[in-house]
């Protein structure tokens, strides 16, 4: 099998696309909200990663309330979307500026 | 070996997919990547014997939430052209930031992490090892109570994702169902008694 290190090394990267990923699309909230996932995802790769090593089933229980927490965040995520598109027609960050004083 | 190979190349495809997901000009572009990405988790972490999550990775993310992601992102009509201006202003902030996280992580592993388990490479589980069986044993009894919390996380979310998007629409035709059950037939329908006619 291949050392640990390296699904750390690689879901360090993950996360690292995710985080540029936000930085590049930061006016378009699906893809914010996608960039989130692959962040999540690089998370739970250091949680399997370490329950492998630690020989600790507990890591994947985590991983689980991880997957079921992030499902529920999408959902509503994406309805508030909907809603949001419906009452603005524009999903843009920047035409969200109504809470400015 | 076999092993090591599959690692790099499924490391590979995963790289080159979610790199997809944050560069694509049509968001539909990016939600394929993010599939392909999650496929590749999924077989990533079937290396990593923990069969369980990566089929409920393929299930639950593939299946349901990446066609939620698929549905609005084609169901908004969105301008694309106009979300992608500037698309490139913070992209060198945000590359440099990414490589400061990589190099500290790696500087981590590879550095500190010298001589520890982490550069060990663990053994095969052995034959007739379940890991659905060993987290079902330690989901159902010790963490039971997170168990049905994350059920009513995901009641919450139902009710809330449907009481958001539920509009009521002007001038549209419906049943009101109480008002139907509630009338009495006495409002309604008059019964008149009269003498047949003789002619």
């Amino acid at each position: 099998m291949v050392p640990i290190s390296h699904y750390l090394m690689l879901a360090a990267i993950l996360f690292a696309i995710g985080v540029t990923g936000i930085f590049l699309n930061r006016k378009n909230v699906i893809l914010l909200l996608m960039c989130i996932e692959l962040m999540l995802l690089a998370v739970n790769f250091n949680f399997i990663a370490f329950s492998r090593m630690l020989d600790d089933v507990m890591g994947q229980v985590f991983v689980f309330f991880i997957l079921t927490v992030a499902a529920a965040e999408a959902a509503i995520g994406l309805a508030i979307l909907v809603v949001l598109f419906r009452a603005r027609q524009s999903i843009n960050v920047e035409d969200l500026d109504t809470l400015r004083g | 070996m076999t092993g090591n190979l599959l690692f790099f190349g499924f490391a590979a495809v995963l790289i080159v997919a979610a790199l997809g997901v944050i560069t694509s000009r049509n968001p539909v572009h990016s939600a394929m990547f993010l599939v392909l990405a999650f496929f590749t988790s999924a077989a990533l972490w079937l290396l990593l014997e923990a069969e369980f999550l990566a089929i409920v990775l393929v299930l639950v993310y593939v299946g349901a939430v990446m066609v939620l992601f698929l549905f609005v992102v084609m169901m908004l009509d969105i301008n694309t052209e106009r979300l992608r201006e500037g698309f490139t202003r913070y992209a060198p902030l945000g590359v440099g930031i990414a490589l400061l996280i990589v190099i500290q992580i790696g500087h981590v592993i590879w550095f500190r992490g010298a001589d520890t388990e982490l550069v060990a490479r663990p053994e095969p589980r052995p034959e007739g090892y379940s890991n659905t069986a060993e987290l079902g044993q330690v989901l159902y009894t010790e963490h039971v109570y997170a168990f049905e919390l994350a059920a009513v996380i995901l009641l919450l979310a139902i009710v809330a994702a449907i009481s958001l998007t539920m509009r009521k629409r002007p001038g549209l035709k419906a049943q009101d169902v109480a008002r139907q059950v509630a009338v009495n037939p006495k409002d309604r329908v008059r019964i008149v008694k009269m003498d047949a006619e003789k002619d």
